[in-house]
């Protein structure tokens, strides 16, 4: 199959405005007849499903957690981006789209890119309206930051909470269309395939995760918002349950898995304590506006970090960067503290950690600043500590308390140390303009599409993307399909397609149940992290890949013969579910591999060894790779690889430089 | 700061299904660290569990940093154990010793029945904000976000009551299984917007007449919940909801 990424006609500034006033409408009577699946109630699954209910069309939305609320994107911290250039410093759709395109390294698509850009606005003024109490400025008007990859501000936040608002905006939303029928939720499920009739998405077996039943739901469309899977490295910034259950089994029943191997190494997370470590935290990049990075001068210096002096520290992105500093990209900030602490400079007690410095912004930014505005003459130190400090503590107090409560060190006082870890995947179900996957009628938005954010996502632009896709552009997009179903009428789940799928789960659990092997899935789970992290993450290259295949291939040998989980199906069995999610790990931790030993590129978070600059810095080979790498199951360990070419039509890409 | 390791006896509540009657099995976890997580240290056990052929312990987590409000065991007899401030995930082994006892029970109250073990069903809380606890805007419908200028203390206000994660250890920690504490963190965080004025008086008496029906205790101003919240919910919102219910009981126009 060839494919058609749909990209409308005309210039880019027009694109998403004629596609909008010539797509196929869905009356408002038809609508009630036409049923829709949301699987996931992240921002994109809860925007989207809100979206979809107020507009008419019949939504089940899906969740594993609980809650709808909970989740994952409830954990996210800085903030949201949009081009309003409320602060007046040279802001534009045209630049957030080019810094989006040149952030992800020229490897995303440009018309995507354009309309996400065009529509974060909307997105801001949804939220204000729905009462996301963003941060604002004494004036009472809305308040930005910075984020990293960019020179302007136009980042809003609510502390360090702003994921939680967001989906706590777009979670009344949902819980409004739920109780006014529009919806009807099913929390604790979790989808376990995806039914597909005459090569349509027709529907899902999901898991009611408190009784173990298997249910059939039919539907005329199917929407993945399941996230990210960030989880195959076992260790990451993502919720434990994160997974990429519903996206593989989506990728298993046809849709193309785009740029598998794009992973987002955050810069900035607490390091790893030991080996009982189940998940790391991330501590915004936010911080970074404030913090500034350094290790010591001295290799393996052990001396307590305020009692090194200015000219011992080395802060090597103000060094290496001067025109971004310490606001350099996710991924270039990453592989600079790996490389000073591959070369013997990092601190704490595993060495693997990099300090984030809040004093010289706490005195001399903050604490000048409150003691100009009180009136106070001639601060002394301390005084202008404690001003700076308080201004501070508004701005990032629940990340310090964290970050306390995590390692028991006050951030105010030392530094914090830091190290890189698995955050984000840029990489997820191909979808084209429209938000289709492969298979007509399925659709994916949010992180669990490969979309817009190319080899590399700048920060609170997923928040973004997630927003956009579920508010303001499936509600349209969806129209043009569903407008040719009017005629299908319901969805019967006694068709043989939701018979065999229902058995396919219920035999494959009831194989992980009888191996009765002895080792845990945890234990796999982290076996599966080490090869990944080690060979497929910060650094890439071709031996340790062709290893890391053969490696997978063999534990997922094991996995099959020897894992143990106790317990039955039919009851609350939490092992069970992480024993299928851990499945599906393995066989897309492989295919990760295979695109990154695909892409002879560095691009973006993809770095390969044996393509760098003289400085270490990514080099791509825009001759050969610009292309999405677009993957095709063919059976086990099977994978055919499709392209879709990247035309940059406005912005030509060039090596990026952060100098 | 120093790291250990320590050797504990669990006391953990064990309950097969909601139609079971449960019980506090004990159990011994060896070489802690003090570097740990709470949960992390219940992952040990489980672990240990399994090897030994026996069911490991369900409990409810995700985020493990405290914003997602899943994890809720009620530890030494305090809804997310002893840290204030503090969600079960963000509990530290560094708080114990070696030879220490801990009891761990799930949260307990007729609205919250229990699952299996220490996870518990907490639908009744999305139910109550099913009645009320938005603001009627469809989407594609916002003005310009700057058009409406917030006060920055309202703003911050109105913030900090929506900073309630909904993990329910208000109702945990209350001996009437009140649920009062994150009613009012809702509806003060809408009260005290514009955005949410026009609704203010349905919202107070919808959400409390569901918060009845679910079953939740009544307030008798004890403020164990606000001495339990892990984000700092303060008992003013409930004053703040009171003043709100009793406004729209009285207010002619509703
Ligand atoms: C710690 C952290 C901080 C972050 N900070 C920022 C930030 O400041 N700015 C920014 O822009 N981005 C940030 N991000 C990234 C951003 O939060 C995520 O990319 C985004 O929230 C993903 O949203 P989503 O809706 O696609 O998926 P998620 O929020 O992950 O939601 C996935 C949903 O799918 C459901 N689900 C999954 N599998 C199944 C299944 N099989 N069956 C049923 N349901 C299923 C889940 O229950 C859940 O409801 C951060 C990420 C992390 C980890
Ligand atoms: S008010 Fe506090 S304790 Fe109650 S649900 Fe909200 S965060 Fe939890
Ligand atoms: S696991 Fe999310 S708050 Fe504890």
């Amino acid at each position: 199959m060839s494919l058609n990424s749909k990209i409308p006609a005309g210039s880019i500034q027009e694109k998403w405005t004629t596609y909008k006033s010539t797509c196929k409408l869905v009356n408002p009577a038809n609508k009630r007849k036409i049923e829709i699946i949301v699987v996931g109630t992240g921002l994109a699954g809860a925007s989207a499903a809100a979206s979809l209910g107020e507009l008419g069309y019949k939504v089940k939305a899906f969740c594993f957690q609980d809650s709808p609320r909970r989740a994952h994107s409830i954990a996210a911290q800085g903030g949201i981006n949009a081009a309003k250039n409320y602060q007046n410093d040279g802001d534009s759709v045209y630049r957030l789209f080019y810094d989006t395109i040149k952030g992800g390294d020229y490897r995303a698509r440009e018309a995507n890119v354009y309309r996400l850009a065009e529509v974060s606005s909307n997105i801001i003024d949804q939220c204000v309206a729905q009462g996301v109490p963003f941060a604002r400025e004494y004036g009472g008007l809305l308040s930005n930051r910075s984020f990293g990859g960019t020179q302007v501000q136009r980042t809003f936040y609510a502390a360090g909470q702003t994921g939680q608002q967001l989906l706590i905006g777009a979670y009344q939303s949902l819980e409004r269309q739920v109780a006014l029928g529009n919806v009807e939720m099913y929390a604790r499920h979790e989808m376990q395939e995806l039914v597909t009739i005459d090569g349509k998405a027709r529907g899902i077996i999901a898991k009611n995760l408190v009784t173990g039943a298997l249910e059939r739901h039919s539907a005329h469309a199917v929407l993945i918002c399941s996230g990210g899977y960030g989880n195959v490295f076992y260790l990451s910034t993502n919720a434990m349950g994160s997974n990429v259950t519903a996206a593989w089994k989506a990728h298993k029943s046809g849709a193309y898995f785009g740029n598998p191997c794009f992973t987002q190494i955050h810069p900035t997370c607490i390091p790893v304590s030991g080996d009982h470590q189940s998940k790391l935290t991330l501590m915004s990049e936010s911080l970074r506006n404030d913090g500034r990075i350094w290790v010591p001068k001295k290799q393996g210096d052990t001396r307590n970090p305020n009692d090194i002096p200015e000219e011992g520290r080395d802060y090597y992105l103000e060094r290496r960067y001067p025109a971004f500093g310490n606001l350099v990209p996710r991924d270039v900030a990453s592989r600079a503290a790996k490389e000073r602490c591959d070369a013997g400079y990092g601190v704490g007690a595993s060495k693997m950690a990099v300090y984030l410095d809040f004093k010289y912004n706490i005195m001399h930014k903050y604490g000048k600043a409150e003691a100009t505005k009180q009136g106070i003459a001639h601060p002394d130190n301390a005084t202008l500590y404690a001003l700076g400090k308080e201004v501070i503590k508004a701005q990032y107090g629940n990340l310090f308390e964290m970050y306390e409560k995590i390692t028991g060190e006050n951030p105010y006082e030392v530094p914090m140390r830091i190290y890189p870890a698995v955050h984000y995947t840029m990489g997820g179900l191909w979808v084209d303009y429209e938000l289709m996957t492969t298979i007509p009628g399925l659709y994916a938005l949010g992180e669990a599409n490969f979309s817009d954010h190319g080899a590399n996502r700048l920060g609170a632009s997923a928040l973004m993307q997630g927003l956009a896709d579920g508010y303001f552009v499936i509600p349209y997009t969806i129209g043009n399909y569903l407008a040719d179903e009017i005629g299908t009428g319901a969805i019967a789940t006694d068709h043989a397609a939701f018979v065999q799928a229902e058995q396919n789960v219920q035999s494959r659990m009831e194989k992980i149940l009888n191996i009765k092997g002895a080792e845990t899935v945890e234990s796999f789970h982290k076996r599966l992290g080490k090869i990944m992290w080690d060979k497929c993450g910060m650094a890439r290259n071709e031996k340790g890949l062709k290893e890391a295949i053969a490696e997978i291939q063999q534990l997922k040998k094991e996995f099959w013969s020897n894992v143990r989980v106790p317990g039955a199906i039919n009851e609350f069995n939490t092992e069970l579910d992480k024993a299928g999610r851990v499945a599906d790990f393995i066989e897309l931790g492989e295919l990760m591999c295979v695109d990154a030993l695909n892409r002879n590129e560095s691009c973006g978070g993809h770095f390969r060894e044996e393509f760098q600059t003289e400085e270490g810095e990514a080099l791509r080979q825009d001759d050969q790779y610009s292309y999405v790498a677009t993957w095709e199951y063919k059976g086990d360990s099977e994978f055919e690889l499709h392209k879709e070419d990247l035309n940059y039509e406005i912005v030509h890409p060039s090596q990026r430089s952060y100098k | 700061m120093e790291h250990y390791t320590m050797n504990l006896t669990l006391k953990v509540w064990r309950q097969k299904n909601n139609n079971e009657k449960g019980s506090f099995e004990t159990y011994q976890v060896k070489g802690i660290s003090s570097e740990m997580s709470f949960l992390e240290m219940i992952d040990v056990l489980n672990e240990q569990l399994i090897v030994e052929g026996k069911e490991p312990i369900a409990f409810d987590h995700d985020c493990r940093e405290g914003i997602c409000g899943m994890c809720s065991m009620h530890i030494d007899g305090r809804a997310h154990g002893p840290w204030a401030q503090t969600t079960t995930c963000q509990l530290h082994m560094r708080q114990y010793k070696d030879g220490d006892t801990i009891v761990i029970e799930p949260w307990r109250a007729a609205a919250f029945p229990v699952i299996k073990d220490l996870a518990v069903d907490r639908s009744s809380f999305d139910r109550i904000i099913q009645a009320g606890g938005y603001v009627s805007i469809n989407t594609g419908n916002a003005q310009d976000a700057n058009s409406l200028p917030i006060e920055k203390q309202k703003a911050d206000d109105s913030f900090a009551a929506a900073a309630c994660i909904g993990c329910g250890a208000c109702v945990a920690a209350c001996p009437n299984a009140s649920a009062m504490l994150f009613v009012s963190a809702k509806v003060s965080h809408l009260a005290l917007l514009p955005q949410g004025a026009p609704e203010r008086k349905e919202r107070a008496l919808n959400m409390i007449a569901q918060m009845d029906k679910e079953g939740f205790g009544s307030c008798t101003n004890i403020g164990a919940c606000e001495a339990e919240c892990p984000k700092g919910i303060s008992l003013d919102n409930i004053a703040r909801l009171n003043r709100e219910y009793i406004g729209a009981m009285f207010a002619g126009d509703k």
